[in-house]
């Protein structure tokens, strides 16, 4: 037997075909919850049959952590390990943020396929289709904080915040990173390519992620290039991690960081879903 | 559902432009419940332009469109409800397997997981795909897609199915498969509006057709009206001796009742027969007066000699290619 395609039997297929026709039950409507859900499980599955995707989510904050903390760590601090107690909380923050514009291109992407046109066409929750999306975002940054943090922990990354001040500080890197995911999804409505909408959002973030306290402190900075680093919302979001993770967390940090993601969300969730239903 | 007295599918005055291009031109339509309804054209006519529209996936410009007595603008959701669409390209996940995508429209529709795995394993098995349930779409052939696509249209039984060009590139044995899967959903009782670029697809499956070009239905009708206004078909007819051309000219004349034309070719006579029944009598009368035959062949009329007849001039086919990937702008 080769393989070719499954030999058919029409009489034996239109039988079971008359019997799953009749099959007229229907069940009550997907609620929002469980096609969001659905549509995070398909972008699992994408993870597990296009495995490339996790390349791009591992290898470079791999390369990131190792890169800067011997490039810059005996520079800056004296040692690459003094170094990366400053380096591990802001090249979190840096990697997981970078990975939203994943987000926006995968969206993009996705938009222009012909799947869209069934799930547009059926009776569904709209929104679940880019909730479902970011659901699928969440396990991506979880791999990559992992992959950060396990990383700086080999080279000698010792938080005093502990396991619970890690842990908070990863959560608040999330929730930011789901927020800016919001600005990738409302271009990813518009852009005609791809490679376009990756090369605004990387105008974009290259700054916001360099001009911040990620790598060196602002101190030693021109004065006009500090201030902007103290109004950068990036800037707000690795004070505030560090102070989690070395066990000094300031309300006034986290709440800024909060602010900053409601805000986010208000402006460009109800954005993003203006152009998702105009959506021809 | 009390549907029995409204048409499944009424259109009045339906048009949509892209820039300056009216791709769908002023379609009128009425598709009654439980039939195939034909939307038969070439490329760039209009179709799957209109298809869309029905399917609440693009908003007409002018125009209504009901779908049982809902606007598909206004009660787009409940529109959505009732029809499912098969797009000319395939609207299935191409990277995941043939079954998640089953299960992922079952989920999507409310099964629960167990229940979507059952109904996906079930219409799996329906469509002949239970040996490629676990193998990622973009390695199945186009006929199986294809089905997988039908398939997830009918998670649950719809009362509309939209079918854009279904056979479209598939070899004769699926394009088989795909009509006999349309003639049990018929038979299950979903009303399927199809569009196809063959004739002879539309009158297989279709009880009526619409014929439409450049975005405006230009005939409608059975497919035997249709074909009797375009009759049914060319006659071919090659003779082993030239010399008895005139003879045989006659005898098909009398048994044909139409007008016989002498071909190019010196042993070959045509004719356009309306009727075919008459062909049979045709041949008899042929062979019982000592005429010797080498080919006797009845061709189906193509879309090309319906779009002569309704339009005088050839169907033309669109200089852009009709790709979905917005040309929008460019227009
Ligand atoms: N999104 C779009 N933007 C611009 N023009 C479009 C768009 N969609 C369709 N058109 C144009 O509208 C016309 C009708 O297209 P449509 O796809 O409805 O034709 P069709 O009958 O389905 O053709 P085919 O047999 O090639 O599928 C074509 O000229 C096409 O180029
Ligand atoms: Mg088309």
């Amino acid at each position: 037997m080769s393989t070719v395609s499954p030999a058919t039997d029409l009489p034996r297929i239109n039988g079971r075909l008359r019997s799953a026709l009749s099959a007229r039950s229907r069940p009550p409507r997907a609620n929002a919850v469980s096609a969001s859900v659905t549509f995070g499980w398909r972008a699992v599955l994408k993870l597990k049959h296009v495995p490339e995707q996790l390349f791009d989510v591992t290898m470079f904050p791999l390369m990131f952590v190792l890169m800067f903390t011997y490039l810059f760590g005996g520079a800056l601090e004296g040692s690459p390990r003094d170094y990366l107690q400053f380096l591990a909380p802001g090249i979190l923050v840096q990697s997981i943020v970078m990975i939203t514009i994943y987000t926006g291109t995968v969206l993009n992407n996705d938009l222009r396929k012909g799947v869209f046109d069934r799930f547009r066409s059926m009776p569904v929750w709209r929104p679940s289709f880019l909730v479902g999306a970011m659901l699928g975002d969440l396990l991506r940054y979880t791999i990559a904080a992992s992959v950060v943090l396990g990383v700086a922990l080999i080279l000698g990354f010792r938080p005093a915040g502990g396991v619970l001040g890690v842990i908070g500080g990863t959560l608040l890197v999330m929730l930011f990173a789901f927020s800016v995911s919001w600005i990738w999804t409302m271009l990813s409505m518009f852009m005609r390519t791809q490679e376009s909408l990756m090369f605004a959002s990387f105008l974009v973030m290259f700054p916001l992620t360099f001009v911040s306290n990620i790598f060196v402190r602002p101190e030693t900075m021109p004065s006009w290039l500090e201030s902007f680093v103290d109004i950068n919302p990036i800037s707000w979001l690795t004070t505030a991690t560090r102070g989690l993770m070395s066990g000094d967390p300031n309300a006034g940090d986290i709440g800024m960081v909060l602010i900053a993601s409601v805000a986010l969300v208000a402006v460009f969730g109800p954005l993003t879903m203006f152009f998702y239903n105009r959506k021809e | 559902m009390g549907q029995n007295a409204v048409n499944a599918i009424e259109v009045e005055g339906l048009v949509k432009t892209f820039g300056r291009l009216r791709a769908v031109d002023g379609v009128d339509l009425s598709v009654p419940t439980g039939s195939v309804y034909g939307l038969l054209g070439p490329n760039g006519a209009g179709k799957t332009t209109t298809a869309r529209m029905l399917a609440t996936l693009t908003k007409p410009d002018a125009g209504t469109a009901r779908i049982y007595g809902h606007d598909v603008v206004q009660e787009a959701d409940t529109v959505r409800g009732l029809v499912s669409m098969t797009g000319q390209f395939a609207s299935v996940d191409e990277d995941i397997t043939g079954m998640e995508n089953l299960i992922l429209v079952s989920r999507l529709l409310g099964f629960g997981w167990r229940d979507a795995r059952e109904r996906a394993q079930e219409l799996l098995d329906a469509f002949g795909l239970e040996d490629a349930a676990d193998r990622q779409v973009k390695t199945f052939s186009g006929g199986m897609r294809r089905r997988l696509d039908i398939a997830a249209s009918i998670v649950i039984t719809p009362e509309i199915l939209f079918l854009d060009e279904p056979t479209t590139g598939l070899d004769p044995r699926s394009r088989n498969e795909v009509w006999d899967i349309v003639r049990a959903l018929v038979a299950s009782g979903t009303t399927v509006l199809l569009t196809t670029q063959y004739l002879d697809e539309a009158d297989q499956l279709a009880e009526r057709i619409a014929v439409i070009d450049h975005g405006k239905v230009i005939a409608e009708g059975t497919p035997s009206q249709l074909k009797a206004s375009i009759g049914a078909g060319t006659l071919t007819v090659r003779l082993r001796d030239p010399e008895q051309r005139p003879h045989a000219r006659h005898v098909l004349e009398q048994a044909l009742g139409v007008s016989v034309e002498m071909g190019s070719d010196p042993a070959s006579l045509l004719a356009r027969v309306g009727d075919t029944g008459n062909v049979a009598n045709a041949f008899s009368d042929l062979s019982q007066s000592g005429v010797e035959l080498t080919e006797f062949a009845l061709g189906q009329p193509s879309l090309d000699e319906v779009f002569l007849t309704l339009t005088g001039r050839p169907a033309e086919q669109d200089e852009q290619p009709a790709d979905q990937s917005g040309t929008e702008e460019a227009a």
